[in-house]
């Protein structure tokens, strides 16, 4: 193990930055978070990112390393440092605001377009519905239902680089575990939300999203999914 | 365009794809087998000319192609050059002519 790591981290804001590099002492069991709150700490007060939990629940610490978006607080040195090397920038796909905290508006933004929220009927007066756990859309909804809202999977999304109004990977899988949910009353307006060229549809199948996310989801699984519903629902003139 | 008639052409592009996969195959095997044999091209119009079968394989080749070229195109025009809306799918529609005109004119060179 060397006793410095050498990185490099991309500083500035909306109208651009630039790299600057910086030596971090090499610990043990240290992650990307860590190495990033040293440079804050110790070495560079107005840098500026995000993090919350450290332990992977939150879904707020997903930066670009390396290259590859990942959530830092449980990605290992160990693992994505080459040659003792490490480059940490902002996700991509998502503007940004200072240095290596992403503006996410946009991101939650398309989970609302995505008809995100549960809507139910009942009231506190009605019974639980009862849902059999081995039950086919159960199942499906268990699958994907672990989603932190990290970001991951849309900064690794070729299509919402090549077309912008594109829902992505996040919300459309959050929109699958509701599609799926029997209690959901806001199904037709769902699967119009997610029928069309910015949405299910305009996925290539590239499965960036699946790859990468830290929770090993599968978007591509959920957004195929949807594609079948809403061709159903479209050839029934339900859409 | 509404999002009904996005999935609909979203379902036209697949339904096509899987009628190409079968089209495709098909012409290879034929054009290899026929070229093996050593058939010369008059001796293979000789065997295309009058046939309906023929006719009817290659029209609906062609007519598949015409469906999901300019589809495929349609998402290429968008994520690549940003080219969206009434202009650009009308522009493919022509193309979806130009294509399936000059594909049946083709078939009818080969069967009639």
């Amino acid at each position: 193990m060397s006793v410095m790591l050498q990185v490099r981290v991309w500083r500035g804001g909306a109208a651009g930055g630039a790299w600057r590099q910086y030596d971090v002492p090499r610990r043990e069991s240290q992650t990307v978070l860590d190495v990033v709150t040293h440079i804050q700490r110790a070495l560079d007060p107005t840098l500026a990112y995000r993090y919350a939990c450290r332990v992977g629940m939150c879904g707020s610490c997903a930066m670009t390393v390396n290259g590859a978006p990942r959530w830092t607080c449980r990605t290992h040195v160990d693992k994505v440092a080459q040659d003792g090397r490490l480059s940490v920038a902002p996700l991509k796909n998502l503007p940004v605001i200072r240095d290596l905290v992403a503006d996410m508006r946009e991101f939650f933004d398309k989970w609302a377009r995505a008809q995100g929220q549960f809507k139910g009927a009942r009231t506190r007066a009605d019974d639980f519905e009862r849902i059999a756990p081995g039950s086919e859309a159960r199942r499906r909804a268990d699958a994907a239902i672990e989603c932190i809202g990290c970001g991951v999977c849309y900064a690794a999304c070729d299509v919402v680089a090549a077309n912008p109004g594109y829902l992505g990977p996040a919300a459309l899988n959050r929109a699958w575990t509701l599609a799926n949910d029997a209690r959901d009353t806001a199904q037709g307006a769902r699967l119009r939300a997610v029928a069309g060229d910015r949405a299910s549809l305009a996925c290539h199948t590239h499965m960036s999203c699946t790859e990468r996310c830290p929770k090993a989801l599968s978007p591509t699984a959920g957004i195929a999914g949807l594609k079948r519903a809403v061709a159903r629902a479209a050839l029934q003139g339900r859409l | 365009m509404s999002r009904r008639a996005e999935t609909l052409l979203w379902v036209a592009q697949r339904a096509s794809a899987a009628v190409l996969a079968v089209c495709v195959l098909a012409h290879l095997a034929t054009l290899i087998y026929a070229v093996q044999g050593g058939l010369s091209g008059a001796e293979i119009l000789a065997r295309t000319r009058g046939n309906v079968a023929w006719l009817v394989f290659y029209t609906v080749f062609v007519l598949a192609v015409a469906v999901h070229a300019p589809i495929g195109l349609r998402t290429v025009l968008a994520e690549w050059l940003g080219w969206r809306g009434r202009a650009r799918d009308f522009a493919l529609i022509a193309f979806a002519v130009v294509l399936a005109g000059m594909g049946l004119q083709a078939v009818r060179g080969v069967v009639a």
